[in-house]
């Protein structure tokens, strides 16, 4: 029989959840909690939607500038 | 020997290819976190520009090429760190002065209506009004150790381990930095939009 866990220990827990760092078993709990509880759903949505946002920040066009410098180097390997 | 050589040639010829490909493919998401880290284009050039020198050079000794991505992407952050070094001539992580930032910040917390389950979602909108420009802010707002890690965890899906590793960190300073972090971008976002008056607060909350 499996523990079931609080909303206290899933918010808790949560960002290493999204991060996939918790041991399986811990994981399978929070998973199954969230299949009934709405507000820990709607709070790893939210938590999942703004790591998205952050994401994109990573990512920016790189200026031609730094492409033809590093074909150039490429080229010399 | 010819044949052998030949063969050489050929391998190396596949490597080239294998990394002007990879590079190609990569470069804006790593030429965007070098700017997030540098918070300036011509020092996040040379950092893109010193990590590829660096990956090359290393190539041969890259077993796996399938994890070529986050392997680029960790010589990336050694190289910000490195040449941050060498630029200030200090190590940038030491001494942060974050003694009084609350951990568990949560913009979550401060939008959620819970009478509005059914009806709204006033946390999913308030991240819909945010401009990529007002993310990029709250990120380069970080002080660099939290943002370096905000980064390599969110950015790039590097595990605990993996950061810590590459920050030669235990695991737990990873968590805590972390956790701050996320917490101090929380903060600065609900800041943000509290002063561009899209923060949507609850009935009675007026704190900032």
């Amino acid at each position: 029989m499996s523990k079931h866990v609080s909303c206290e220990e899933v918010i808790k827990r949560l960002l290493e959840f999204l991060d996939k760092e918790l041991d399986a078993e811990t994981e399978r709990q929070i998973r199954s909690h969230m299949e009934t509880c709405r507000a820990c759903f709607s709070r790893a949505e939210f938590e999942r939607r703004l790591r998205e946002r952050i994401a994109e920040a990573g990512e920016t066009k790189a200026p031609d500038s730094l492409r033809r410098r590093v074909r150039a180097m490429v080229a010399r390997f | 020997m010819t044949l052998r050589m030949e063969q050489t040639d050929h391998n190396s010829e596949q490597r080239r290819r294998f990394f002007e490909a990879e590079v190609e493919r990569l470069m804006d998401r790593l030429y965007g976190t070098a700017l997030r880290l540098t918070r300036n284009g011509p020092d996040a050039e040379d950092v893109v520009a010193e990590t590829l020198a660096r990956a090359w050079s290393k190539l041969d000794g890259l077993q796996d090429l399938q994890s070529f991505e986050k392997w680029v992407f960790r010589i990336l952050i050694n190289t910000f760190i490195s040449e941050r070094r060498r630029r200030l001539a200090r190590p940038a992580d030491e001494s942060p002065d974050c003694e009084d930032v609350l951990d568990q910040f949560s913009l979550f917390e401060k939008v959620h209506q819970p009478f509005l389950l059914w009806w709204g979602n006033p946390e999913q909108q308030l991240l819909d009004k945010f401009l990529r420009a007002d993310i990029n802010r709250a990120v380069d707002d970080l002080q660099e150790e939290f943002r370096a890690v905000v980064i390599m965890v969110e950015v790039w899906g590097l595990s605990y381990a993996e950061v810590a590793e590459t920050l030669e960190v235990p695991v737990g300073t990873v968590r805590s930095r972390l956790s701050r972090g996320r917490a101090l971008l929380q903060r600065a976002l609900w800041s943000q939009a509290s002063q561009l008056g899209i923060a949507g607060a609850k009935q009675g909350d007026t704190s900032r």
